[in-house]
């Protein structure tokens, strides 16, 4: 096979619904995020690669069923991603052995904190917003 | 048999299998409380520990899944641009609620630690709870602390905000769809987002903004603040 004909199969395979070529694509933007953490941005290479995919979404530059089966797949298994770094807390348990319970406390009271503020913070200001927008219609 | 058993292939394999039972028991079951997750944590652990085997050679299979984490981050991309679309009326009130939220979020996490001078590593460990797993896994990592430690800490968040959540909410009055399921994805992530769906779609749409939107701003804003916290409390 030509280095042409290899071109328009992964163009092809990227034009349709496909999970590879979906999967090169979140790959391809991973790999530009970590460049830029590496180079320039002080943000996680992940997030970057999230923030340029949302811009090439939304820009419509890129098709959301370019991407979407690869996407789903790995959203919808995303808890299982997160085994085996959470079986690493078998070798730092007794890092945390001593301070349990204020982590316990703190989880819970900082937990607490956020669902109430985020909740009535976001009730009043979604609020407000909707009231603008009435006003305007008028 | 030790190649045998210290083989990736056996540890991918366990893991996929513990995951599958322990959907199934979750299903049957139906609490956040026994979160599939924690199940399969606990029972390779058990095994491991069983069978004397230490967690880099386990981690030799782990690290082929745990690779995924990063582009899943990316995935992440998908429903922030689909959720940014339906809910664009409202995007400067989510914005605005996400960035106070976030930096709430951290400091209210850390001072506890801070005031009775826990480790810094836990520290920086626990301050992004509130995000998805692999983005406050990155955000732990690179502040000097320890992922795994972190994937614990998010998952207990998820699973108690997702329990206390809506109880709490409807106790101080929020009835507004989008701010209840925007709260329990803010608070706590994926496993909050899945318990504002059994509510309704519209809940379950701001959930997920809410994971995505609270994944960036906190990304941003956490090694700012615990760079002020430990000057304020130097550990």
């Amino acid at each position: 096979m030509t280095l042409l004909d290899r071109g328009v199969v992964l163009s092809h395979s990227f034009g349709h619904d496909n999970m590879f070529g979906g999967l090169a694509i979140l790959l391809l933007f991973l790999a530009i995020g970590e460049l830029l953490a590496a180079l320039l941005v002080p943000l996680p290479g992940n997030v970057i690669g999230m923030i340029l995919l949302t811009g090439a979404l939304l820009s419509g530059r890129l098709t959301v069923a370019s991407v979407k089966r690869a996407s789903d797949l790995l959203l919808d298994n995303l808890a299982f991603l997160f085994v085996p770094p959470g079986v690493g807390i078998m070798v730092h348990a007794s890092t945390i052995a001593d301070s349990w319970a204020i982590i316990a406390a703190a989880i819970v009271a900082s937990t607490l904190i956020v669902i109430v503020f985020v909740g009535t913070l976001q009730q009043r200001l979604g609020r407000v917003g909707r009231a603008q927008e009435d006003e305007g219609e008028m | 048999m030790n190649g045998f058993l210290t083989s990736p292939v056996l540890w991918v394999t366990l893991s996929l299998l513990f995951y599958v039972g322990a959907m199934r028991i979750y299903r049957v079951v139906g609490t956040p409380l026994l979160h599939p997750v924690l199940l399969t944590i606990a029972a390779l652990i058990a095994v491991l520990t069983v069978l004397e085997i230490d967690y880099e050679t386990y981690n030799e299979g782990g690290r082929i899944i745990s690779f995924f984490l990063g582009p899943s981050v990316v995935a992440l991309g998908v429903p922030l641009a689909e959720r940014i679309r339906e809910l664009r009326r409202q995007a400067p009130a989510l914005v605005a609620t996400v960035v106070a939220g976030s930096a709430v979020g951290v400091v209210s996490a850390v001072l506890p630690l801070l005031l009775v001078g826990a480790g810094e590593s836990i520290i920086i460990s626990l301050a992004p709870k509130s995000v998805t797993t692999p983005i406050a896994m990155s955000v732990a990592e690179r502040g000097g602390g320890e992922p795994s430690l972190t994937a614990a800490f998010v998952v207990m968040t998820g699973i108690f905000g997702a329990v206390v959540g809506p109880i709490v909410l409807r106790i101080v009055g929020v009835r507004d769809r989008v701010a209840f399921g925007f709260a329990l994805g803010a608070a706590s992530h994926g496993i909050g987002t899945a318990r504002a769906l059994e509510n309704g779609r519209t809940e379950g749409a701001a959930g997920s903004l809410a994971i995505c939107l609270n994944g960036i701003a906190t990304s941003i804003l956490t090694p700012p603040i615990l760079a002020l916290l430990f000057w304020l409390w130097p550990v």
